[in-house]
């Protein structure tokens, strides 16, 4: 999924998962919750990752405080 | 008299192989940039269409569409690619779901430069320079090229043969057994024969649908 619109916010399904990653999760965990495929889990966590919207943890993601005040935009 | 000298260039075409690791590559889809390994852990299958807004590659994005779900069932995603534009993929799929009510639940590859393409040996000139043929690569879940189906840009596939495919795939995975022509899932399957003579006597004693020492069926 493409994470980030052109005029810098989030698509929705980027808000969900980066809600989702309030609490440190796997990809497969993070696909499950947000019943995404985890492919597009994969595609999205790489695009926040470089965006500096989450951080791995121990091979689990959670969201930093640039991806946490996104999601109120 | 000035010589002419008239040179012939043949591309070659490079073709992946079964058994072997598929390319490797990232591209932008409609549903974001994806690489291959994003679909590592599960099946998937790659296929290619000649062109957006056609009519032939419509009724198989429709009928790609209807076996979704059973291809879901079996663990199996579907990745499709063309070399048209993202935005004439985006336009396409929308078309098909107003005009056809079928909305079109899988990724397509945006492959403009033709370097997906290209890596798979989709292209075939004799059919056409700028359009990829109607290919299917199996990928397995650890990145390996199990099964490609080529057809010509005039005849659609056959998506019954395909689930098939799949069906055959895993079943000769879980059970170590190959499944004979027109094997159907359910079906007995071929017993691999034996690889030794002690083997070979010993096979005719083990309780399976024999024809000879080579030619052995069982049920799952």
């Amino acid at each position: 999924m493409a994470c980030i619109n052109p005029d810098g916010t989030l698509t929705p399904s980027a808000k969900a998962a980066l809600s989702a990653l309030s609490l440190p999760l796997a990809t497969e965990e993070l696909a499950k919750s947000i019943e995404l495929p985890v492919f597009r889990i994969r595609s999205s966590v790489r695009e926040m990752l470089k965006a500096g919207l989450i951080e791995e943890k121990e091979g689990k993601y959670v969201a930093t405080k640039l991806g946490r005040a996104k999601i109120k935009r | 008299m000035e010589e002419k000298i008239i040179s012939e260039t043949r591309e070659v075409i490079s073709m992946p192989r079964l058994g072997e690791m598929a390319p490797d590559f990232e591209a932008v889809t409609t549903q974001g940039t994806l690489r291959l390994e994003d679909f590592k852990g599960g099946w998937l299958i790659l296929f290619s269409h000649p062109a957006d807004f056609t009519p032939v590659c419509t009724t198989e994005f429709m009928a790609f569409a209807e076996i979704y779900p059973e291809l879901k069932k079996r663990g199996v995603e579907l990745l499709g690619l063309s070399v048209d534009s993202v935005s004439s993929h985006i336009a396409w799929v929308r078309n098909i779901e107003e005009k056809m009510g079928v909305k079109i639940p899988f990724p397509v590859i945006a492959d403009l430069d033709k370097r997906v393409a290209t890596l798979y040996g989709m292209i075939h000139p004799g059919e056409s320079k700028t359009e990829t043929a109607r290919c299917v690569f199996v990928i397995d879940p650890e990145g390996i090229l199990r099964a490609m189906i080529y057809y010509p840009l005039t005849t659609g596939r056959n998506m019954q043969e395909i689930l098939r495919l799949i069906d055959a795939l895993q079943t000769t995975d879980k059970h170590k057994v190959a499944t004979p022509a027109n094997w159907k899932s359910g079906e007995a399957v071929i017993v691999p024969p034996p690889n030794t003579q002690e083997m070979a006597e010993q096979r005719l004693k083990e309780g399976y649908e024999c024809k000879d020492w080579y030619f052995c069926k069982k049920n799952l």
